[in-house]
């Protein structure tokens, strides 16, 4: 560590010293650059670039329980993206993906417009209500869920009752998807709606005034002025959530404890690198698993980027 | 100039480097659950979750000048094994001596993180455990753990639930069938009995029962493994479950939920087949219907004629690889529940079923009243014929994946996407091509 500081700091910009005086300044200053960044930049490398080249190098061997471990190059690689666990697990998060993104992003944003229209003492308890379930940690909010859905415990049977109706099975093989989508939009649509509604607030009052001057209603002054203002906002929202969603894990993991035939423990991607590294002893290929989701989601951030530069200001 | 930056530098990433070490040598130090008796004696760490543990291992820490047990619970079942792999893969972090399932001790000796006992006298105490318990912890010449308990199975029923409708108490699964369907004619709100598709190791029993045995495995020779989970017992035992299912005679909720729990003592299932440690897995859960008379009676067979009897998990101590003395920890693993004192504690406050001889054969053990049972002598009614007639079991070691790939397919049946037969049959298919794939020969 102290090495690679060293030599990367010490290495003499300059080979022709003409402003040796300012030069030596600045590398005064360099060097307490350097100082300052160290603390970070040594746990830096020691917890994220270390494994994750650690990771890498075990992604190209192959560890089999009778046959002992051999280097085999891109074969896990070949193997992950013709593994049908694994492109079903990816299908799944962009499905995920298609339909919680969107419900996520017009609850923040409903929220978020309907706050900034309004000022009273009632929208400031909104706003921090609508904002509690971030506040929870993940795991517990599942789990609280995981009960809620529960057939026992739940209230669905009690309020299905009083009209004469049989609950759906919330945790069912074709109704954990929506249950799922369901937790994480409560869970996550009040941060995305802070995110939005702060945008909002930066935009300069006197723009709402010349639009009702030109005769734009509350409707018109939403769609055509705030959301469009806002835009790039919008897209950083968008690309948390993409990259939170295809990187979904804990919510289907905790309800996999009440619901283990619905969800296997293939069902996303995350889930199963982890089952294949702690369930199966296989961390070589859940290393390749993991790498090769990296990938997608690099490719899909990249992708969303690229699509929506006008509106985030990249270009 | 440059020399003090440097040094600060320098100082600054030895510090950093000095805590990150500091971190690391700390996780070596064991913290121990349970208080240390004698601060002189060698330490052996132990991972362990039986019900009141602590108790006998301060026995054994009292009784024992020259080694004391550190214990930890590391969580159940596979929350301890999954800590245990990661150590394994880390080449350190493992206790000296584990808990393990006899379920799974294939699979941890196959990644060579157990040690051979009998190096360290395990032969010497083998007479002090039958033939079918030891069978499951030792291959050929090589022991690879004590047995502790078992789970010789048997029948928990509900009396009041039977008497209240007028069933019989089934000996054989016809009249199990008979008895589920007399008490949905009957109208009771709840049913016989649930078939959890997560049932794992408890399916798994069900099958063995009619014939199954679906592993054929030896340590002594790692890399060759026999599969074969579609023969007709287990069929035939998967048959009769999904004509229940399909005909809403028993319940398919998973097992080991907050929900199942509380249907367990609630009246929803009239009959829990259980393992001998199920009476205190009930006792410990909460929301139980007061007015509730537990009886227990033998598993039902297919043919009362060959009675088969079949055992639902079960553990043992082992040593693991990482121990710094092996010698020292293997003394552990033999002594912990080697005296029927630390027994007597495992037999009234946890609630285990001894594989220990002088404990299981003794007249106390088979004269011991339940007041969970109003006093029934349950283990000489049900359990002791039970275990005496356990032959042990092989498991394969692959386990949880096996376990797992079966949970699927006993999902998919129950949501009628296929038959017993096909399930089988995709589960035998899905094994083959793992094992392959790990570099197992398989033979079918």
């Amino acid at each position: 560590m102290t090495t690679i500081t060293r030599a990367d700091a010490a290495a003499p910009p300059q080979p022709r010293r003409i402003r040796s005086a300012s030069s030596s300044a600045d590398r005064r200053r360099q060097w307490w650059g350097w100082a300052f960044v160290a603390p970070f930049a040594i746990v830096f490398v020691t917890f994220l670039i270390v494994p994750l080249v650690l990771a890498f190098i075990m992604s190209l061997q192959t560890s089999t329980l009778a046959a002992g471990t051999t280097f085999t190059g891109l074969d896990n690689y070949v193997k992950a993206f013709t593994d049908p666990l694994f492109l079903e697990g990816v299908g799944r998060v962009l499905m995920f993906a298609v339909v919680m993104i969107p419900a996520q992003l017009i609850v923040a944003a409903v929220a978020a417009l309907v706050l900034d229209s309004l000022a009273t003492r009632l929208a400031k308890l909104s706003r921090l209500l609508i904002f509690v379930p971030y506040a929870i940690p993940i795991v517990i909010g599942a789990i609280m869920w995981g009960f809620l859905y529960s057939p026992r415990f739940g209230p669905a049977a009690t309020l299905f009752d009083l009209f004469g109706l049989d609950a759906p099975n919330f945790l069912g093989q074709d109704t954990v998807f929506f249950s799922l989508v369901n937790i994480v939009t409560w869970q996550w649509s009040g941060y995305y709606m802070v995110i939005i509604y702060a945008a909002l607030r930066s935009i300069d009052s006197q723009v709402y005034e010349a639009a009702r001057i030109d005769g734009a209603n509350g409707w018109q002054i939403a769609t055509r002025i705030k959301l469009p203002m806002i835009s790039s906002s919008m897209v950083m929202v968008v690309v948390f959530a993409l990259i939170g969603t295809l990187q979904f894990f804990t919510e289907p993991l905790v309800l996999r404890g009440v619901a283990q035939g619905a969800i296997p423990v293939s069902y996303t991607p995350n889930m199963y690198a982890f089952t294949l590294a702690f369930s199966y002893s296989q961390f070589n290929y859940a290393s390749t698993i993991a790498f090769a989701l990296g990938v997608v989601v690099f490719i899909g951030s990249y992708l969303f980027l690229f699509l929506t530069r006008k509106q985030s200001g990249l270009k | 100039m440059n020399r003090t930056h440097a040094a600060a530098v320098g100082s600054v990433a030895i510090a950093a480097l000095a805590l990150t070490a500091c971190s690391a040598g700390g996780a070596s130090e064991e913290s121990c659950t349970n208080t240390i008796m004698n601060e002189e004696a060698t330490q052996v760490s132990v991972w362990a979750w039986y019900p009141a543990f602590e108790q006998v291992v301060d026995h054994f820490n009292e009784t024992h000048d020259d080694v004391q047990v550190c214990w930890t619970n590391a969580g159940q079942g596979n929350d301890e094994y999954t800590r245990f792999s990661t150590a394994i893969e880390a080449g350190s972090g493992a206790p000296d001596v584990i808990m393990l399932e006899a379920e799974v001790l294939s699979s941890f000796a196959i990644r060579d993180a157990l040690v051979d006992l009998s190096e360290y006298g395990a032969n010497e105490v083998r007479d002090d455990y039958t033939e079918g318990a030891w069978e499951d912890v030792s291959s050929g010449d090589a022991v690879y753990a004590i047995p502790v308990d078992g789970g010789p199975m048997g029948m928990l029923y509900r009396q009041d639930i039977f008497d209240e409708y007028g069933i019989e108490v089934p000996t054989t699964w016809d009249q199990f069938e008979i008895a589920a369907q007399q008490l949905k004619d009957a109208g009771a709100p709840g049913v016989i009995a649930d078939f959890p598709t997560n049932g794992r190791a408890y399916n798994q029993a069900l099958f063995a029962q009619a014939g199954s045995a679906p592993f054929t495995y030896d340590n002594a020779n790692p890399t060759e493994v026999g599969i074969n989970v579609n023969d007709e017992g287990s069929k035939r035992v998967l048959e009769y479950w999904n004509d229940l299912v399909q005909r809403g005679l028993v319940a398919t909720d998973d097992a080991f939920t907050a929900d199942y729990n509380t249907k367990l003592v609630d009246g929803t299932y009239a009959v829990y087949i259980a393992a001998a440690w199920g009476p205190g897995y009930l006792g410990g859960l909460s929301d139980a219907d007061e007015d509730a008379v537990w009886r227990a009676a033998p598993v039902p067979q297919w043919d009362p004629a060959n009675p088969v009897q079949i055992n639902w998990g079960g553990s043992t101590f082992a040593v693991t690889s990482q121990a710094d003395d092996p010698e020292l920890a293997a003394q552990v693993a033999m002594e912990i529940f080697g005296t029927e004192e630390a027994w007597r504690i495992g037999v009234e406050e946890a609630a285990l079923f001894p594989l220990w001889r002088p404990m299981l054969e003794s007249d106390y053990f088979r004269d011991l009243e339940y007041p969970f049972f109003d006093g029934q002598q349950i283990n000489r009614d049900v359990f002791l014929a039970a275990a005496a007639g356990y032959e042990g079991f092989t498991f394969s070691p692959f386990q949880n994946y096996a376990y797992d790939q079966l949970t699927e397919q006993l999902f998919a049946m129950v949501e009628g996407e296929k038959d017993a037969g096909t399930a089988l049959d995709d589960l035998q298919e899905t094994l083959v091509q793992y094992a392959t794939e790990q570099g197992f020969t398989v033979t079918e």
